[in-house]
């Protein structure tokens, strides 16, 4: 009887802890999120406050002065929005295309030296960003392409690559050789063979990939923030500096840009958060 | 003609090496030139004056430099561990939920989706010594502190390691939480009937069939350990009197504010071969704990 009793009380204590870890590993991970966003709503009186104001009130104020534009002493956030937007899309769908043929060969192909192209291949990506900048910056310079769409969709083309290639060798790998050589007998190209039976069964694989690939452009920095100079071409992580000011930071201003900046990540991921977990996976371990 | 004596592998290949050729190769090739000269961006000429390994003896006998190698090295040390057991104590607790799942799954990939330089801001921000969320709780609980986070070398640290945890648990909590699904369970059973604790479960049949998740976790993470930067740039900037400064902010400093390029460019050599020792050695044991799972393709 004590036993069971004992027993069952050691059961619900285990329970509750096992409740409390992962209410607070929730909450770590979310408070910070939730306080920036928190702040974007409010007013800089209050966000500067002292003794610290517990209870927020609500103002667009951050918001407006965002898009306002660059008259109210705003970011030209919009321009930076778009300069994003065209550079993660351009770069994503051109290193998917590049990323995908290239684990299409890896996949497909017996060649001589196969491992070491890849391991290499993968090298290259391992290459930290700032050690990049330094030569790169020197190069587009001369070159005439910095402070240009076109020098930062390359350089995220070629930073994407290797992973993309990566993720769908994995995924070519999975689908049964027998599959295109069926449809090859039915008189399919091989070109044909591999868009109508290959590719839509890689699709998740790809759309992972894809997810992967625009995340790093969307999100990079420490290229950006040396290969842009001019409100023409700056990324937003690059524009969240323009609140910066020698000794002050306009936080709420902050607050506001780096919402719109996580929405479309979160956004996205949300809706191919499944390919997300599979594409990883599959991509690694039976690669 | 020319087309058909190109094998059709390397046709396929052939763009990707275009494109890295174009944008890592050759500008590696040419800072590993220049880290052989006393560039400086002010001075064009010096591109072209050779003084051999000059740079790479002035780093090699700088006390700075190799604080602030051994400092990275320490950091990411301490970071990886950190990320791997928390990240296997989320998975291990997840795998135990039994309502709620997805949703608790879907706020795990939060952070995954936040840049580094929007993570450094917001814990600049939260750890911010006058109107952070760290100090102002303090502050509302009674204690009648304002903690100097960013500013005292110790708890600059400190904070900097927390945001980067912050970022990159999730990925390993991820995976790991990918194996424990896919894992099969009539060795856990049997275990179980042969009477193994929790813990020789755990230790002998669990966290074996884990090897691989951890290691892919592990190879993704080195691939960019560099991202640190933005974090550490953003939060201190190197600072307090350089006690938060890593290879890459060191790097970033000589080669842009100092305007020395051919010293920054043997700087950033050592720091590729640091990443690329990190990545091969992950592949490797990546490739090896796939070969005992059978699992190699």
């Amino acid at each position: 009887m004590d036993r069971n009793q004992a027993h069952r009380n050691r059961k619900r204590g285990l329970k509750a802890l096992h409740f409390l870890a992962l209410f607070l590993t929730m909450s770590i991970i979310c408070i910070p999120g939730l306080w920036i966003v928190l702040n974007s709503f409010r007013p800089t009186v209050e966000i500067m406050a002292k003794p610290a104001v517990w209870i927020p009130s609500f103002t667009l104020d951050h918001y407006r002065a965002m898009f306002g534009g660059a008259g109210e002493g705003g970011v030209p956030v919009l321009s930076y929005f778009r300069n994003s937007l065209i550079v993660s899309v351009v770069s994503t769908a051109i290193a998917i295309l590049i990323g995908m043929s290239g684990g299409y060969a890896f996949a497909r192909y017996r060649f001589r030296g196969k491992s070491s192209y890849f391991v290499g291949l993968m090298l290259f990506r391992a290459v930290p960003g700032v050690a990049l900048s330094l030569p790169l910056f020197i190069v587009f310079a001369k070159v005439g392409i910095i402070d240009t769409h076109f020098g930062l969709i390359l350089v995220y083309v070629a930073l994407n690559v290797p992973f993309t290639i990566w993720l769908t060798d994995g995924f070519f790998r999975q689908i049964p050789k027998e599959l295109h050589e069926a449809a090859e007998i039915d008189g399919c190209t091989r070109w044909q063979a591999f868009w109508k039976v290959e590719f839509p069964v890689a699709r998740s694989g790809v759309a992972s990939a894809a997810i992967f690939a625009f995340l790093t452009s969307w999100n990079e920095f420490a290229l950006a923030s040396q290969l842009t100079r001019s409100v023409g071409s700056k990324t937003m992580p690059v524009g969240l500096l323009d609140f910066t000011a020698e000794f002050t930071i306009n936080w709420g201003g902050m607050c506001a840009l780096a919402v719109l900046m996580i929405l479309p990540a979160l956004i996205l991921t949300f809706i191919v958060q499944k390919h997300l977990i599979a594409g990883l996976t599959f991509g690694g371990v039976k690669g | 003609m020319f087309r058909r004596r190109l094998p059709e592998w390397l046709v396929l290949l052939l763009p990707a090496f275009i494109v890295i050729a174009a944008v890592v190769l050759i500008p590696l090739i040419f800072s590993l030139y220049s880290s052989f000269t006393p560039y400086k961006l002010t001075r064009p000429s010096t591109l072209w004056r050779w003084i051999g390994t000059a740079n790479y003896e002035r780093i090699l006998t700088d006390a700075k430099f190799w604080a602030a190698f051994g400092r990275t090295v320490l950091f990411l040390t301490i970071v990886l561990n950190l990320e791997l057991i928390l990240g296997l104590c989320i998975a291990l607790m997840m795998n135990k939920v039994t309502w709620g799942q997805r949703t608790l799954r879907t706020i795990l990939m939060f952070p995954m989706m936040f840049s580094p330089i929007l993570v450094g801001f917001q814990f600049k921000f939260i750890f911010n010594d006058n109107i952070g969320l760290v100090n102002n709780a303090l502050q509302s609980m009674g204690f009648d502190v304002a903690l100097p986070w960013l500013v005292d070398g110790k708890l600059a640290m400190f904070s900097i390691i927390f945001a980067e945890v912050w970022m990159s648990t999730s990925v390993f909590a991820i995976l790991i939480l990918a194996g424990l699904f896919a894992m099969p369970r009539d060795p856990l059973e049997a275990a179980k009937v042969d009477g193994c604790t929790p813990w020789q479960t755990f230790r002998h049949i669990t966290l074996p069939f884990l090897m691989p998740f951890i290691y892919i976790a592990m190879t993704i993470r080195s691939l960019d350990v560099a991202r640190a930067y933005d974090i550490v740039q953003i939060m201190t900037g190197g600072g307090p009197a350089r006690r938060t400064e890593l290879l890459w902010t060191l790097m970033s400093r000589t080669g842009y504010v100092d305007a020395r390029m051919g010293l920054a460019n043997a700087m950033g050599y050592v720091s590729i071969l640091l990443s690329i020792a990190f990545t091969v050695y992950f592949f490797r044991k990546l490739s090896a704990a796939r070969a005992e799972l059978g699992m190699g393709g």
